[in-house]
């Protein structure tokens, strides 16, 4: 029995291999399956049950092939067939073809061949195969198996059971791949199919990926049912803008509307996998809700009117000439691509001259704290000696980085240490999770770092016990010794605490070794890009500070600001106390993403003018003077930057609603009415213009994005052996537009991490620590426009642990008032008893009025922490 | 009249020779003493010299599949395949309910030759007593001291897991018997990689051996391989117990000796010969997986070798003798229709074809069969076992699918062509076959 383990020759260490396929030797990798080398290099082996990204079964017996053996040739499955040195393979052979025919025909026995009503013909491997390599006709004259027709096995996915064919793809990705192993096979034999536990469905975040990779029709989702026949669709690859991990995708339309979302392998990022809000918010794209005229106010509170985008774009030039630059403020922007961003922070620090622009609603990290720390790529979690996860719930913010870290965690033994106040998806596969008290996040990253450098802890610090301090402290010091990565997923774990706690947190991991590298756990599509290209107080484009790059940019803009301007915080403030006179809203709504929903609405109402540019109303609009519809996802082109500083290629598909148009037009047109010149006619001109002059940008251009190699993008800063393009890729035309970089001025120094001093919470005995995070699908305008995803949002919940909902005298169920110093909810009682006593969770925006109706910016800077009672009854 | 020999079916008509007592007192444990007395390495060499063949079926060397497990890969596990369904097999059930000591003396034995320190008792679903008895004298074994720690007052200790099967006939198979014992739907592993020597039970080094061929290894350690040797011939040693049931007049578990007694003399002179004197139409000489023999193999020697060589296999030594009343016809149709129902499901064409052979069948019984179907049952049959050779070429991973394909189906349609085409053509079977007692129309659909 072990025969075929000794047969192969013993060969000096060669690292190919040399495999016969049908004649024609081939070089394969050790370990490489058959199916997999056959396919590189050119010999399609037809397959149902086998998935690169997924282990092999051998189910299906599709593959079938004869492979060279100690006796003689044999029918093997060729996804179960490492390569073998010398191995003599025949594909096209009578028996194979035999073979293949026979397992075609057995799997049409019970198959409906309802091909013309199914959503799969036309793409169906299945349909496909059998024209290939199968028979003409079958020979099955008897009944075939029943089921009832299409079960619903999630909110979105619907089962045919009579469709499938037992392939194990669907089942091995949820179990594999989701870690929700939800659905599975039950009976035997015949009978066998694809079922959920009674009352147990297929409720997980990644649902959407088994109907992409179902080779039959038999499983479907809502959004797509008889939506249309994939002969009439039309399709263009491009980047998902849900979230900042920049899943690739391929964007489907038929008759000018998306009609699916389908994942790309994309090797560095999502391995084809998306999120089901990333697969189905296109929705939202086609929402009835879109704003697709300009629109304004005469007075505030007054009904909205249609005008003419020069009407609209008059007013609002009219009015921004009569402030001064320290009167206007811009605020958001983080989800366009960066040709829209450039051009806005062009717009505001070039031609208004104001340093007024922050992307991020005090919901994030300074931008020195997101850029400043040597940055991760998310391939480095699958190698790294330790993840550290100081940030928010990456099952609910990124989720397909939650897939990629969790293989990291599963398949490749990672050991992931997990600072986190309460649990998150993450917490089943960390090694460690340290769950510190909310506000003490620094004493207990701190501890554990001085654990791992020797100095156990003895007590509890940070509200963690000094066990679980020394565990984590254990696993670092082991990942520090091995010479790999450490690989630190940052971000804001809870809007009621301040960002500094997390960034003293960092700083403290970072301390300990050159090894460590962080990969920002940023949740907006283009935070990054936003960053990158200076949207934020006191930075100009490339990640540099005024000082660093004001003589840079003032070789090609002219001066612009030269003092940090406020954040949106500050500008909030400065607008309700009269000395911001104008805010313009790119994409942005304070009122429900800003911390301090009292301090958004004050400020909003004391503006003189407010300007909204988005795709859909939301709570902000409603005090805007001037509402701009702009283009959306699948309806403008351009690039996009994700969270590992990869750029990448957003491609339009579908036509803009009405007269919206792209941000970057908006901005150039501004522009030019306040009487500068952009120069730009199309989006790509900015994209080269950006690889021009942005010092980071450098290699980004056009014609390289354009590159089969640069398919996945390009990770910006670009190593600078590359930076220069190949002659034979490089566009001439685009280098003589390009504007000349002056080689006068050197090109400025990276932003660093500033160093923070802490805050450490002594919150009274009365109160509990407040603890608010994002769930994926929540109130949020684009999810409650997407009809699919809409009815997925919860209803709003405290959770609480139960001794503390007894300590109250309540009850789970009971509808309760949370109360902080600024403003009370009103909301159900959830029990959690993963969830440390003396806290409440309460989900970012899940209510009417979201948990920023609770937080205050300033009790967040005096005392480091949100504060909150419970109160029976309603108000 | 050859007599019986009795080797390991000793205790079976003792009262107590299930209970430790009975066992001590019949000379119970005694090997396992004179086991740890030995090297390891010299209870695996005495085995090799005994050329214990395994019991399951395949007839594998019990030495030699020892020998396969890599030298220094630590924990290794035994497993015990009392998962016994082969159709018409029954002899592991009597094994186990009226001797459990016999094979828990075995286990031990295994397990030190091989150095293991965890085994794992299969037991079928269908055997609730065999899972009592068993359980009952693992609790008596525990409680003297021949398992846990420090048996036998040795630095040996090592621990015995019995585990009660949920009733599929696939997970006789070796692969999916470890597949189900980790938890896992009983669905059969690819071999290679996973050979359970090498990535076995947890995906560490596993010895998987059948009941009979461990009950064996008390008699090899107390009277030697010489002695062990000197029954049956030279390439099938000591006995066998074969389970003879069908058209005889006393059906029965029988030990003889191994590869001298042949089937006439299992049939007749064991056996009391046919029913109402009848003469035998044909025989499944090794399991409902074998393809059958006929009259004129009745002289052939119950040789593992020999039967193999006329096209068939002595398998798990299940025989089922038909009469010449038999439908064979309607024969064929019931083995199929079990390999239908126990297919796991996992291969296509075992999952699909052996039901869509069912089908056909039972169209033919009930009077609806077509002139093609019998080439049509044939080439359904080729898909899943290329050739329709024996032992059968297999497009599937085990070799469930490919047996109902090249076994009893094959064997039928090629000896009684006449009776399939009696049924096509007239609906109904030859004069004097019996209809038995199965409508087909009226059996449940699968």
């Amino acid at each position: 029995m072990t025969d075929t383990a000794t047969t192969a020759p013993e060969t000096p260490k060669k690292t190919t291999l040399t495999v016969t396929i049908d004649g024609v030797a081939m070089e394969a990798n050790p370990g490489e399956l058959l199916i997999a080398a056959a396919e590189r290099t050119g010999t399609y082996i037809p397959r149902f049950c086998w998935h690169p990204r997924m282990k092999e079964v051998g189910m299906c017996r599709m593959c079938l092939v004869e492979v060279s053996g100690p006796r003689g040739m044999s029918l093997q499955p060729a996804c179960m067939q490492p390569c073998a040195e010398g191995m003599v393979v025949d594909t096209k052979s009578a028996m194979v073809k035999k073979a293949q025919d026979g397992v075609l025909e057995f799997l049409l026995v019970n198959h409906p061949l309802d091909c013309p009503v199914c959503d799969k013909g036309g793409e169906c491997p299945l349909q496909d195969q059998t024209l290939t390599f199968g028979p003409g006709e079958s020979r099955f004259v008897e009944e075939k198996r029943h089921n009832e027709k299409p079960i619903p096995i999630s909110d979105l996915v619907l089962l045919d059971r009579e469709r499938c064919i037992l392939c194990d793809r669907c089942t091995r990705f949820s179990k594999e791949v989701a870690g929700d192993p939800l659905i599975h096979f039950i009976n035997r034999g015949n009978t066998t199919e694809v079922n959920t536990f009674p009352d147990d469905p297929f409720a997980s975040y990644f649902s959407g990926n088994v109907v992409q990779i179902c080779p039959v029709g038999a499983l479907t989702a809502s959004p797509y049912r008889f939506a249309a026949r994939p002969w009439d669709l039309d399709q263009v690859e491009s980047t998902c803008t849900s979230c900042a991990v920049g899943c690739r995708v391929v964007v489907q339309s038929s008759g000018d509307e998306i009609t699916r979302l389908q994942g790309v392998d994309s090797d560095p990022v999502n391995w084809g996998w998306l999120c089901d809000k990333g697969r189905f918010d296109f929705e939202a794209v086609s929402s009835p809700s879109r704003l697709s005229a300009p629109l304004v106010r005469a007075a505030r509170g007054a009904a909205p009117e249609k005008v003419s985008w020069s009407a609209a774009m008059t007013r609002i030039a009219t009015a921004l000439r009569t402030y001064q630059p320290s009167e206007i403020g811009f605020i958001g922007g983080a989800r366009l691509t960066n040709e829209d961003q450039y051009a806005y922070v062009r717009l505001a620090k070039q031609v208004l001259r104001t340093d007024n622009v922050d992307a991020q609603l005090a919901d994030g990290l300074t931008p020195d704290a997101w850029l400043g720390f040597p940055k991760a790529t998310i391939n480095d979690l699958a190698t790294a000696g330790a993840i550290v996860l100081l940030g928010p719930d990456i099952k609910e913010e990124l989720p397909v980085l939650f897939l990629r870290l969790r293989d990291a965690a599963v398949t490749k033994k990672v050991p992931v240490v997990e600072f986190a106040a309460a649990p998150t998806g993450v917490s089943p596969y960390a090694a460690e999770s340290v769950r510190y008290r909310p506000g003490e996040v620094a004493l207990a990253v701190k501890a554990v770092m001085a654990a791992a450098a020797g100095s156990s802890a003895e007590r509890q610090i940070g509200g963690v016990e000094a066990d679980s301090i020394n565990a984590a402290g254990a696993i670092l010091a082991k990942a520090i010794v091995s010479g790999k990565k450490v690989v630190v997923l940052l971000g804001r774990a809870s809007m009621a605490e301040p960002d500094r706690a997390f960034v003293e947190a960092a700083l403290a991991v970072s301390a300990a070794s050159s090894d460590v590298v962080v990969l920002p756990a940023m949740r907006r599509a283009n935070l990054h890009g936003a960053l990158d290209m200076g949207m934020a107080p006191g930075l100009l484009p490339g990640r540099v500070t005024h000082g660093e790059g004001g003589a840079w940019f003032a070789a090609h803009w002219g001066a612009g600001p030269s003092n940090p301007g406020l954040d949106t915080a500050a500008m909030l403030e400065a607008a309700a106390a009269g000395t911001i006179k104008a805010l313009v809203l790119l994409g942005a709504d304070p009122v429900a993403d800003f911390v301090d929903r009292d301090l958004a609405e004050r400020g909003l109402m004391g503006a003189e003018l407010v300007v909204a540019i988005d795709t859909l109303p939301n709570a902000s609009n409603t005090h805007a003077h001037v509402m701009l519809p702009a283009a959306g996802f699948g309806e403008k082109s351009g690039t996009t930057t994700n969270l590992e500083g990869r750029v990448t290629v957003l491609s339009s598909k579908v036509s803009a609603p009405g007269t919206a148009r792209p941000d970057w037009m908006i901005a150039t047109e501004l522009a030019s009415m306040l009487g500068t010149d952009f120069g730009y006619e199309t989006v790509g001109d900015i994209t080269d213009d950006i690889a021009a002059t942005v010092p980071t940008h450098a290699g980004a251009t056009r014609a390289e994005l354009r590159r089969p190699a640069n398919a996945d993008g390009i990770v910006v800063p670009v190593p600078t052996e590359a930076s220069t393009p190949s002659a034979d890729a490089a566009d001439p035309s685009v280098e003589e537009n390009a504007e000349p970089r002056p080689p006068s001025v050197a090109a400025p120094k990276p932003l660093r991490v500033r160093a923070v001093d802490g805050v450490v919470p002594q919150p009274d005995s009365y109160s509990l620590r407040l603890i608010t995070g994002r769930v994926l699908y929540d109130q949020g305008s684009i999810v409650q426009a997407s009809s699919s995803l809409a009815k997925l949002a919860r209803p709003a919940s405290v959770r609480l642990h139960s001794g503390e909902i007894e300590r109250h005298a309540m009850h789970p169920g009971d509808v309760i008032r949370v109360v902080s110093q600024t403003g009370e909810l009103a909301l159900t009682i959830e029990v959690d008893d993963h969830l440390p006593r003396g806290v409440a969770f309460v989900p970012w925006n899940l209510a009417d009025r979201g948990a920023n109706t609770l937080i205050n910016v300033g009790e967040l800077a005096a005392d480091g922490i949100t504060k909150v009672r419970l109160e029976s009854g309603r108000s | 009249m050859p007599a019986p020999t009795k080797m390991i079916s000793t205790r079976w008509d003792q009262a107590d020779g299930h209970t430790l007592n009975g066992y001590l007192r019949t000379g119970g444990y005694e090997a396992l003493r004179k086991a740890l007395a030995m090297n390891p390495d010299a209870v695996v060499d005495e085995v090799k010299a005994a050329n214990l063949a395994g019991r399951g079926g395949a007839g594998f060397p019990c030495g030699t599949k020892w020998s396969f497990l890599p030298k220094d890969i630590f924990p290794r596990y035994l497993v015990v395949n009392g998962d016994e369904s082969e159709p018409g097999t029954y002899k592991d059930r009597l094994l186990m309910e009226r001797d459990p000591h016999q094979l828990i003396e075995g286990v031990l034995i295994a397990s030190w030759a091989i150095k293991a320190e965890q085994a794992f008792i299969y037991i079928r679903g269908e055997m609730p007593h065999a899972h009592e008895r068993v359980a009952a004298a693992l609790n008596e074994a525990y409680a003297a001291g021949y398992i846990g720690k420090n048996i036998c007052g040795t630095d040996w200790s090592m621990d015995v897991v019995l585990h009660w099967g949920a009733g599929a006939y696939i997970v006789g198979e070796e692969t999916a018997l470890i597949e189900s014992l980790e938890g896992n739907r009983g669905m059969p592993r690819l071999k290679p990689p996973f050979f359970p020597a090498s990535k076995g039970l947890y995906m560490q080094p596993t010895v998987v051996n059948n009941v009979e061929t461990l009950a064996n290894l008390p008699w090899i350690i107390s009277n030697g391989a010489a002695a062990f040797t000197s029954f049956g011939n030279e390439k099938n040693t000591g006995t066998r117990l074969f389970a003879v049931s069908g058209h005889v007049k006393n059906p029965g578990v029988f030990e003889v000796e191994f590869g001298t007694t042949t089937f006439r003399e299992l049939f007749y002179d064991f056996c009391g010969g046919i029913r109402e004197d009848r003469t035998v139409k044909a025989f499944i000489p090794g399991g409902g997986s074998a393809p059958w023999f006929f009259e004129e193999d009745l002289d052939t020697q119950l040789d593992a070798g020999v039967v193999g060589g006329k096209g068939s296999m002595l398998g798990s030594g299940a025989i089922v003798v038909m009469d010449d009343t038999t439908d064979m016809v309607k024969a064929a149709w019931r083995l199929v229709k079990f390999f239908a129902k126990e297919s796991c499901g996992k291969c296509s064409p075992c999952r699909e074809g052996t039901n869509w052979m069912e089908k056909i069948y039972r169209r033919i019984l009930d009077g609806e069969g077509r002139p093609e179907d019998v080439a049509l049952l044939l080439d359904v049959a080729d898909n899943i076992s290329p050739g329709l050779t024996w032992p059968p070429k297999q497009t599937t991973i085990c070799p469930l699918g490919p047996s109902a394909a090249a076994g009893a189906l094959v064997s039928s349609i090629r000896r009684f062509p006449v009776e399939y085409d009696h049924y096509i053509v007239h609906g109904r079977p030859i004069d004097g076959v019996s209809t038995g007692i199965y409508r087909p129309s009226l059996a449940p659909a699968s």
